[in-house]
């Protein structure tokens, strides 16, 4: 026998369930006060510096519906591009909000600064994006993906430069819709489907 | 030697597939193309972190958070806990737990939960808490009742708690559930049986922990979470800025 490997296997996901918000976003849930402080309300303080910016969407399912009880996270660097914990990191940037799709209209609002661009391993720049982990009834195991700018420059990201089917890109990328206002729809599956990552 | 080259790629055949017909609402909502695969980037490397100030004393005591005190929740009295490791097997510290789960009659404090099961005015059915310097976590709460669910025709949930864990790294993040060991409904729930691999679901079912409970008071249950690790950074490029 050869010798053993000490590693572990990482835990099975599970998929979160109807009733995520009682444990993630009480209040969402109907629930406010549970907690004193609620985690992820919002991923900026009075005074973050930057573009504060509103990306506005929908998740949608394989037939088109607007899905009413998913649950986003989203996770970001600041107007910078340092990561929250790095050195110089603006302290008024946590960098994570939840968020959820409206229980009536399926429509979602993150409110932010705009991210700055970061570095990649090895040099090289990742353009600005924010990262979103998506989890809801009937996702097994919660879906990553990133939201790109149409008004940056995505041209040297690496990410968006391994996707081999060109027009797959643009589901990546939310589309400016006024000043600080950007469209970003997530496509679980079927046309246009959204990219998603394993990272 | 630390562990902060990137994440070790996640292993997904101990996942669930995002496709399990049995398991209806998975369907529609499951991707058909395949997921893009990269190493990791500062993007899954960083995470958020979270203070002692954010947690309440009674955030990780179900049975008295929701009256804050003043009245305990109805049900089995349980002692849930474990430690969150590394596929290294090394303890993740200072990390954020989120439990969720049903009442003793298997139903959830929720504006979308209709089941004819009352609610206990004395249960909110949420809970969170920090991991100490060697990853353990407790909670006390009471047994989840099993409850059933529009699926197939009579389908039943076992048994079950809702578990979130952040790890450090944003691509650690993962929701798994937390099962009890014996749950004859275990075998014949869809959403459990969307993990292929029986040693895999079994990682999910938490033993009766006799040595942990207190006598006349609670039984324990203990519960152990896996999170991925990283790779060593002795031959890796140093990513700048951390």
């Amino acid at each position: 026998m050869v010798q053993k490997l000490e590693v572990l296997v990482e835990s099975a996901s599970q998929t979160a369930g109807p009733y995520v918000h009682i444990g993630l976003m009480p209040t969402y849930a109907g629930n406010a006060g549970a907690y004193a402080q609620e985690v992820g309300v919002s991923p900026i303080a009075e005074g973050a510096q930057g573009e504060i910016i509103e990306i506005v969407g929908s998740v949608f399912d394989g037939t088109g519906w607007a899905l009413r009880d998913a649950m986003i996270e989203s996770w970001q660097a600041d107007a910078a591009g340092r990561y929250p914990g790095m050195d110089g990191a603006d302290p008024a940037v946590s960098g994570l909000c939840r968020f959820a799709a409206d229980a009536v209209t399926g429509e979602f609002t993150l409110r932010t600064v705009k991210p700055g661009a970061t570095s990649a391993r090895g040099g090289g720049t990742q353009a600005p994006h924010i990262s979103l982990w998506i989890v809801a009834r009937g996702i097994n195991v919660g879906l990553q993906t990133r939201v790109y700018f149409e008004d940056e420059d995505n041209s040297t990201d690496p990410l968006l430069a391994r996707i081999e089917q060109r027009p797959r890109v643009d589901t990546l990328i939310a589309k400016k819709t006024a000043p600080g206002k950007y469209r970003f729809d997530i496509r679980l599956q079927g046309a246009g489907e959204t990219v998603f990552l394993d990272i | 030697m630390t562990d902060l080259g990137p994440l070790i790629p996640r292993n997904r055949e101990a996942h669930p597939p995002a496709l399990d017909p049995d398991y209806k609402t998975s369907v529609a909502r499951s991707p058909n193309l395949p997921l893009l695969s990269m190493e990791s980037s500062l993007s899954e490397e960083t995470g958020p972190t979270f203070g002692h100030g954010l947690i309440g004393a009674l955030d990780n005591n179900l049975i008295l958070n929701w009256t804050k005190g003043a009245a305990p929740a109805v049900g089995e009295r349980i002692l849930m806990h474990g430690r969150v490791l590394d596929e290294r097997g090394k303890p993740v510290p200072n990390t954020l737990v989120e439990i969720w789960q049903a009442n003793a009659g298997g139903r959830y404090r929720h504006k979308k939960d209709t089941y004819f099961a009352p609610l206990d005015p004395n249960f909110g059915g949420c809970g969170r808490t920090l991991t100490d310097a060697d990853g353990h976590y407790q909670f006390l709460t009471i047994r989840p009742g099993a409850y059933p669910w529009p699926n197939r025709g009579n389908d039943w949930r076992p048994m079950h708690i809702h578990v979130s864990v952040f790890g450090h790294s944003f691509g650690q993040r993962l929701i798994t559930q937390m099962y009890f060991e014996g749950d004859p409904l275990i075998p014949r729930c869809p959403i459990a049986n969307t993990i292929k691999d029986r040693a895999r679901l079994d990682q999910l079912v938490a033993p009766l922990d006799m040595a942990s409970s207190r006598p006349l008071d609670f039984l324990a249950y203990k519960f152990d979470i896996v999170l991925r690790g990283r790779r060593q950074t002795m031959f890796e490029n140093k990513l700048e800025g951390m």
